[in-house]
């Protein structure tokens, strides 16, 4: 089945069984390695992706159902320039062995556009769904607080 | 200077923008997907391996135990654990056979049609019967070791007899990224292993062996956590894929499936601790009795050194003038246990402190009054007859309790629970660590770090891997401070066993403090052959004087000696055990939901000696981290296994690990007491963070709802049971 989406602000189609992950149409056919794996069952968030700006795990989304729509993956969101979010990580230490951190940038980016100052407590919310087994979260938590959402994003 | 400041690590940038490539990223020409065809029952005689004929074969190859070019061992300590079982399996999920396909569906479809026939034999789940036991896992009596350890002098004033037993259980490590690996065939018939783990010399000497010659390089991925998990556990699974990619020529990857992982790797040592002390009835510990016991699984993998660690830490940062001390690691029929963060000290240390409140109940002293009269003081000497030089355990308590006195903010977000009875309790609990090996395990390692001067930069050659720690930061922080340039021009090369040296693996809490502490001494020794040279000067002049003299390549190799002073007797344990000690203090501010046995933590203080904090945003992240997971191994995380000893909640939906929204408000103190072997006085603190936590929470949970409970993990349903005992 050919499925056409918008990945990243460009225009893509692929031929693959209607079933087939979004996870692995985005590592295996348009080599974007930047979400991850990490359970396969939409626990984990490893694969956090956003599709017309919701975050979602792309591990549970069969790929029939992003024809026609609009996807960012991590790959995507600091592409021109570093996302506010990535600064903040990096300033306060918010990434460890990395691999739960692009899925916890992209839940915390769709966050910041819906809540620019968010409490601990919201940050913390939005964030449960991405399991980070390094970090203890509290860095991250201080991250997503020092983020200021871009304008207009 | 870059030491004492946190500046951004080095590897957050590609991490942060999807950039950086882990193992299951790499897809080299021609790559095979590989799968793995595992043993169903516990202990069993294999009577045959065979091909379902129904199922189309024609792009899979099967390689078994028969197809290996050497020896059937993975290489660690003892030669016990085969690469493919051969003959018998000794646990379930053992592995039997591989496939490798061009796809990984077809991988998998093909390892369901290997059909495995078996003929049962007796098998042993519990360590306490398994010992001795007629039913043979291991030698004679399945005791993979037995270690006792007696010192010091025996008490003859009044006293109380207070005893206890202490129960931990199975945890999974949990690094997020599942294990990886992938074998490509090289031009001279060798190979090239490149994947997720900790120790490449370690995946090196074992595939190495397979082998039988020395054609491979090993070179680590970006590695998605390890925590212990891919210490030694990936030189299995490294021998699989290469056994693979020599059969069929062609690069093979083999990715676990979360499940998989679950139910096939290693995990921390269950335990149980029987303590006995005799007290003064001021709450004087007099004599310390303590008999462990650990479930090794199935084959040795490290147990003996994680049983050394246990006994070594079992009477807590605490004094005693007699310890007599006993530990035996079991042998079962369970899939084999191994390293996991702490490696045997939390077990040890959740029994002593829990022991402590115990004294504290019978002896009407306050446990924390209790433990300001047991801690060590300078000059105090341990088990092994040790005397301690500068303990850090009074200035951590302080810290500790500082750091507390602000108010506790609670938590007010339970989605869906509104009307709940919370009690609140506040539970203190301390620990020590032994940084770097036990006894002279450096000694027999003699790691090596190189650097290289390559343009202006320096390069840092090592085996010491950054799992998530830090270490492509640290390294380059340690070596630029010491060159006396900016760390912009220092860098960590691709640890790779082709170009690097063996500085041992990535374990123990030694990575700063031991290979760090080289790398220091490597700079020391540039610098030192430059001035040789060159007269004075700063480092950039005497590189100017070096290259005008045309002198080619500048690289120096430092190996680490043991400081001489260090003496250790690996037959009597009687000696120094750890070049130095970390120092923690753990105060949990928890909420017990009394209907359903739930505990929300809302505040957890910790104060940890350091030694000094290199990077203290570096160090704060291992201590959080450390301390959650500690958390989870108090009150959520529980292995089930079912009759076969094969783990039945194999997912993240029911192997339940801290989300953002379980972790509490974390306060970190990092207090500074120098070590003087270590760089910059650094210790190590990647475990000490596993030590007391489980703890403080039990207390916190006796001090909220009355709850005494001596096993964990501590699940609601085991909160709620305690809580009617009561």
């Amino acid at each position: 089945m050919n499925v056409r989406f918008r990945c990243n602000g460009r225009a893509v189609e692929v031929d693959v069984p209607p079933m087939s992950r979004l996870l692995d149409v985005l590592r295996e056919e348009l080599r974007l390695t930047g979400s991850k794996e990490g359970c396969g069952e939409g626990e984990c968030g490893a694969c956090t992706v956003r599709i017309d700006g919701e975050a979602v795990m792309s591990c549970l989304v069969p790929v029939c159902q992003v024809d026609g729509a609009s996807i960012v993956t991590i790959e995507g969101l600091g592409a021109s320039v570093v996302h506010p979010v990535q600064t903040a990580m990096l300033q306060h230490g918010g990434a460890q062995c990395g691999i739960c951190t692009p899925g916890l940038c992209m839940s915390a980016a769709a966050l910041l556009e819906r809540n620019p100052h968010p409490s601990r407590e919201e940050a913390r919310v939005a964030l449960a769904g991405n399991l980070c087994r390094c970090t203890g979260y509290q860095k991250v938590v201080d991250a997503v607080c020092a983020s200021l959402a871009p304008e207009g994003s | 200077m870059s030491i004492g400041t946190s500046p951004p690590r080095r590897d957050g940038l590609e991490k942060l923008s999807g950039r950086a490539l882990y193992a299951d990223d790499f897809r080299p020409d021609g790559l095979l997907y590989g799968a793995t065809v595992r043993s169903d029952r516990a202990h069993a005689k294999i009577l045959s391996i065979e091909r379902d004929p129904a199922f189309d074969w024609s792009d899979v190859t099967v390689v078994t135990a028969k197809d290996l070019p050497g020896p059937n061992i993975v290489t660690l300590m003892t030669d016990d654990q085969p690469i493919l079982a051969d003959g018998i399996t000794r646990h379930v999920t053992e592995p039997i056979a591989l496939v490798a396909a061009p796809t990984r569906e077809r991988a998998l479809a093909a390892a369901n049609a290997v059909k495995i026939t078996y003929e049962d034999l007796p098998s042993l789940f519990d360590p306490l019967l398994a010992e001795g036991h007629d039913v043979r896992i291991y030698g004679d009596d399945n005791v993979f070791k037995r270690l006792h350890i007696q010192h010091g002098v025996r008490t003859d004033t009044t006293s109380h007899l207070i005893r206890g037993r202490y129960r931990t259980g199975l945890q999974e490590q949990l690094y997020i990224e599942p294990q990886s690996m992938i074998a490509s065939p090289r031009a001279d018939g060798g190979f090239t292993v490149r994947g997720s783990m900790q120790c490449p010399y370690y995946v090196d000497r074992a595939v190495k062996r397979m082998l039988g010659h020395d054609r491979l390089n090993v070179v680590q991925a970006v590695t998605g956590g390890g925590f212990g998990g891919k210490e030694e556990y990936p030189s299995m699974l490294a021998c699989h894929v290469v056994l693979l990619a020599q059969a069929t020529g062609r690069p093979v990857k083999i990715t676990y499936g979360r499940g998989e992982d679950l139910r096939a790797t290693t995990k921390r040592h269950p335990a149980i601790i029987d303590l006995a002390t005799l007290v003064s009835p001021e709450g004087e510990l007099l004599e310390l009795h303590a008999r462990l016991w650990m479930d090794g699984g199935a084959y040795h993998t490290l147990s003996t050194v994680v049983l050394s660690r246990a006994i070594l830490h079992v009477g807590g940062p605490y004094r005693c003038p007699f310890f007599d001390l006993e530990g035996t690691v079991v042998a079962t029929n369970t899939p084999p246990n191994g390293a996991f963060r702490g490696f045997g000290a939390p077990q040890a240390q959740w029994a002593m402190e829990r022991h402590m409140d115990r004294i504290a109940r019978e002896l009407g002293i306050d446990p924390l009054e209790l433990r300001w009269r047991n801690l060590y003081r300078e000059g105090d000497v341990t088990a092994t007859g040790q005397a301690l030089q500068d303990p850090g355990a009074f200035a951590v308590l302080r810290a500790a309790e500082a750091a507390a006195a602000a108010p506790v903010v609670r938590k007010t977000v339970r989605p869906g629970v509104e009307n709940a009875e919370l009690r609140e309790g506040r539970g203190i609990a301390m620990a020590w660590h032994g940084c770097g090996f036990t006894g002279n395990g450096e000694a027999k390692i003699r790691g090596k770090v190189a650097l290289e001067v390559r343009g202006s930069e320096v390069a840092v050659l090592s085996s010491s891997t950054d799992i998530g720690q830090g270490t492509e930061t640290i390294f380059p922080m340690i070596v630029a401070d010491t060159l006396g340039i900016s760390m912009d021009r220092v860098f960590n090369t691709e640890h790779d066993t082709g170009i690097v040296p063996d500085s041992g693996p990535t374990v123990a809490s030694r990575t700063a403090m031991v290979v760090g502490g080289t790398c220091e001494k490597a700079a020391q020794q540039l610098l030192g052959r430059l001035r040789k040279e060159h007269g004075e000067g700063d480092f950039d002049s005497l590189l100017q004087r070096w290259r005008a003299a045309d002198r080619g390549l500048l690289r120096v190799e430092e190996t680490y000696e043991v400081d001489a002073s260090v003496v250790w007797d690996p037959e009597t344990y009687q000696g120094d055990a750890y070049p130095t000690f970390g120092w923690s203090c753990v105060i949990v501010d928890l909420r017990v939901d009394v209907d359903t046995g739930e505990v929300i933590y809302d505040r957890v203080v910790t104060a940890t000696d350091v030694g000094k904090a290199l990077s203290p945003v570096l160090a704060e992240g291992q201590i959080e981290g450390g301390t959650l997971q500690a958390l989870g191994w108090a009150t959520a995380e529980e292995v089930v296994l079912d009759a076969r000893g094969c783990m039945r909640n194999d997912r993240l939906t029911n192997y339940i690990i801290p989300t953002a929204l379980d972790a509490p408000e974390f306060v970190t103190a990092l207090v500074e007491i120098p070590f003087a072997g270590g760089p910059f006085g650094a210790k190590g603190i990647g475990e000490i963070p596993m030590d007391a936590p489980a703890a403080a929470v039990a207390q916190a949970i006796e001090r909220a709802v009355g709850a005494r409970l001596d096993s964990l993990p501590m699940t609601p349903e085991r909160v709620l049971a305690a809580m009617e005992i009561r």
